[in-house]
């Protein structure tokens, strides 16, 4: 994965609060491949004629503005294939579900947090986004966005988190010891009580 | 003076950057057959898994619940080899469609002993959050970082904030842990908890059972929060003492465990309060955990929602087929799903057959128990003629109709009382229209025709 800075493109717009993965990929679609492009699946059950991601002035589009709590629900990294695969670098929304956005950086797309009320009116239409003086230019609007320090640096370096990890294995290896000797149980999964695995406590509904 | 999570969070970690990204330790990882993105990417590096004796792999996602004459759809099928093939090469242990003790991977894990009090626990799965009914920490992860805790055994995390979530009072007759929490997600929102590890707390709380605890963490992630969890007792120690993989020396590590609880006086960066008094038996009535309301209440309007909701509570009214002020006890039902990783253990199923016997279910409905020992248990108990002779269907474990992968779809524009965890748009299916409730209120529906409210139909029983 490669590192960026700066993204200039065609933004478009959905103003709706709480689009989940599961309408980012419906779960019919993730038993493909991801050779296969996961593009055509992106937002596949809310499409249709006054859908704005299928607007005229809307091919080619980049950078996606969205309301609250994008990409909420279900851990499916899908979701963020498909709006790679579809050609998306960066998301700007008020806020996103937590996994989302880990996996949102973990593929290089950006999940920006940013009020996005006054820029939705005035898509589609070209915005700059720097991350790394973070702020959005464009469309008659110029606004900062919140990023973590973390996941700024890591997308800017284009940091694969396997090779990073694999220089610090020393450490892990010490761990592993100590907490081997600390909590023996966690390694020791032999099935020593094969009686029953439920329990008859009588209970109320939960 | 530490927090529950504070203790759960420093014993994992391996080392912490100047960044303020922290290394920590995975002590159990399960895995399912939506994992193959993951295995690929090993795949694609030469990588073996760390520690196969960690990882446990469940056939869950896919797996079909009418299980004569074996996978019929080749799809399903390949998934399902897949994951017996992934789990065959790298030496991990597998829980496969044929084993006795297969279930849905957040039942069988704890059923199963294999997470205990103090693990880190992670899957590619958003719900292993209920894992921290156990008092684990326990959360979700993405295809590339599965991939990282194959190969690594760690996960690379920032520390998330800390929040209590005290239940105040005394559960309500008919109230259980599914109205708890719609309850406080309707109160703080779809991402009311972003960012925040939940610790759940109060005499409420102490009063769940482990099901209950489990149910309740589990829609942790429905409210945004990274995990969910409640401190061990005595209570979860008798639960998991005689569980298939509990330690040998289980009085040695309960007393490890018995540490695992907040110390007075331990801040947390947020608190909020439930009032019990105010939690009565819940629904959902749009398209996102937030929307719900007690089953007394109507569906809202639009036109008196505050400024920036409107919109969006028209639209999923829309999709939903709802009235504004229409009394959700009006809205009918087609048909009834019982099942998932929120609501399929024994005691769930027991609920659900406490309201439903002799009594007729007016529409269709399914049933699916959270694993096969529990779908054993329970005809041990007789409840599958319970269920049978409602008129619903005793099928096999799975995540099934919760998120329909395995093909158990509600059709489009049909009304399905469910006892799972997401009514979002098509998550039972395109066009399929989700209330959300506990088990108990789902038999309700069941022999109402109807949005009902269980509390009347109790009388006299359990």
């Amino acid at each position: 994965m490669s590192g960026w800075t700066h993204h200039q493109g065609l933004a478009v717009g959905m103003a709706a609060e709480n689009i989940d993965t599961d309408q980012l990929i419906p779960a019919r679609f993730m038993s493909a491949p991801r050779s296969a492009g996961y593009g055509r699946f992106l937002l596949h059950d809310l499409r249709g004629p006054d859908f704005p991601l299928d607007a005229p002035g809307a091919k080619g589009a980049s950078v996606l503005v969205a309301g609250r709590n994008f990409g909420s629900g279900s851990s499916r990294e899908a979701a963020v294939y498909a709006l790679v695969d579809a050609g998306f670098r960066v998301v700007i929304a008020p806020s996103f579900g937590d996994i989302f956005a880990a996996n949102a950086v973990n593929n290089g797309l950006l999940p920006a947090r940013a009020d996005t009320a006054a820029l939705l009116p005035a898509l589609p239409a070209p915005l700059d986004v720097d991350l790394d003086a973070q702020t959005i230019t464009g469309a008659g609007q110029a606004l900062g966005f919140d990023i973590d320090p973390v996941w700024k640096t890591k997308l800017i370096n284009g940091w694969d988190d396997i090779d990073m990890t694999a220089s610090y294995r020393a450490q892990i290896a010490q761990f592993a010891a100590k907490r081997r000797e600390q909590a023996p149980w966690i390694w020791d999964t032999s099935e020593r009580n094969a009686n029953r695995g439920t329990a008859p406590t009588p209970g109320r509904p939960s | 003076m530490r927090t529950l999570f504070d203790k759960l969070w420093d014993a994992h970690v391996v080392l912490t950057r100047e960044d303020g990204a922290s290394l920590l330790w995975v002590d159990r990882h399960y895995v399912h057959e939506g994992s193959h993105h993951a295995f690929a990417k090993l795949d694609a590096r030469g990588l073996a898994v760390a520690e196969p004796a960690l990882t446990v792999g469940v056939a869950d996602h896919y797996v079909p619940t009418r299980r004569g004459g074996g996978i019929t759809d080749p799809d399903i099928a390949r998934m399902v080899a897949t994951l017996e093939g992934n789990a065959a090469r790298h030496g991990v242990r597998l829980f496969g469609l044929d084993d006795p003790r297969q279930g849905i991977v957040h039942v069988t894990g704890p059923e199963q002993g294999l997470t205990l009090p103090g693990m880190l626990v992670v899957c590619g799965d958003s719900h292993t959050s209920t894992h921290g009914a156990l008092g684990a920490y326990g959360f979700g992860i993405g295809a590339t970082e599965v991939a990282h805790v194959l190969a690594t055994q760690t996960v690379w995390q920032k520390k998330p904030a800390r929040m209590r979530l005290n239940f105040h009072g005394t559960a309500a007759p008919g109230v259980g842990a599914k109205d708890m929490a719609l309850h406080w997600i309707a109160a703080l929102g779809a991402d009311g908890a972003r960012g925040h590890a939940v610790e759940y707390a109060g005499p409420a709380v102490r009063a769940l059972s482990v099901e209950g605890r489990l149910t309740l963490c589990n829609l942790s992630i429905e409210g945004g929060a990274r995990c969910g969890m409640v401190a061990p007792d005595q209570v979860l120690f008798d639960w998991l003492r005689a569980r298939p993989h509990a330690p040998a020396d289980f009085d040695r590590a309960a007393e490890d465990w018995a540490g695992l609880a907040t110390d007075a006086g331990a801040e947390f960066d947020r608190e909020e309060s439930i009032d019990m008094g105010l939690v009565a038996p819940v629904v959902t009535w749009g398209t996102s955990p937030e929307d719900a309301a007690p089953i007394t209440a109507t569906v809202p309007d639009p036109a008196r929602a505050p400024e920036g909701k409107a919109a969006r509570i028209a639209q999923a009214l829309d999709y939903m087929g709802l009235r504004p002020g229409q009394k959700l006890t009006e809205v009918a039902v087609d048909q009834v799903f019982i099942g998932s990783c929120t609501n399929a253990r024994i005691e769930d199923l027991r609920a659900a057959a406490a309201v439903l016997a002799g009594r007729r279910a007016k529409v269709p409905g399914m049933v699916s128990p959270g694993s096969t020992l529990v779908k054993a248990q329970a005809e041990g108990e007789g409840l599958d003629r319970v269920f049978r002779d409602a008129g619903l269907d005793w099928v096999a474990s799975g995540c099934s109709m919760c998120v329909g992968m395995n093909g158990d779809l509600v059709p489009p524009g049909r009304r399905c009382a469910s006892s799972t965890n997401r009514n979002f748009r098509g998550r039972q299916g395109p066009g399929a229209r989700t209330h959300l409730m506990s088990p108990a209120m789902v038999a309700a529906a069941a022999v109402t025709g109807h949005l009902a409210d269980v509390r009347p139909l109790l009388r006299g029983r359990a």
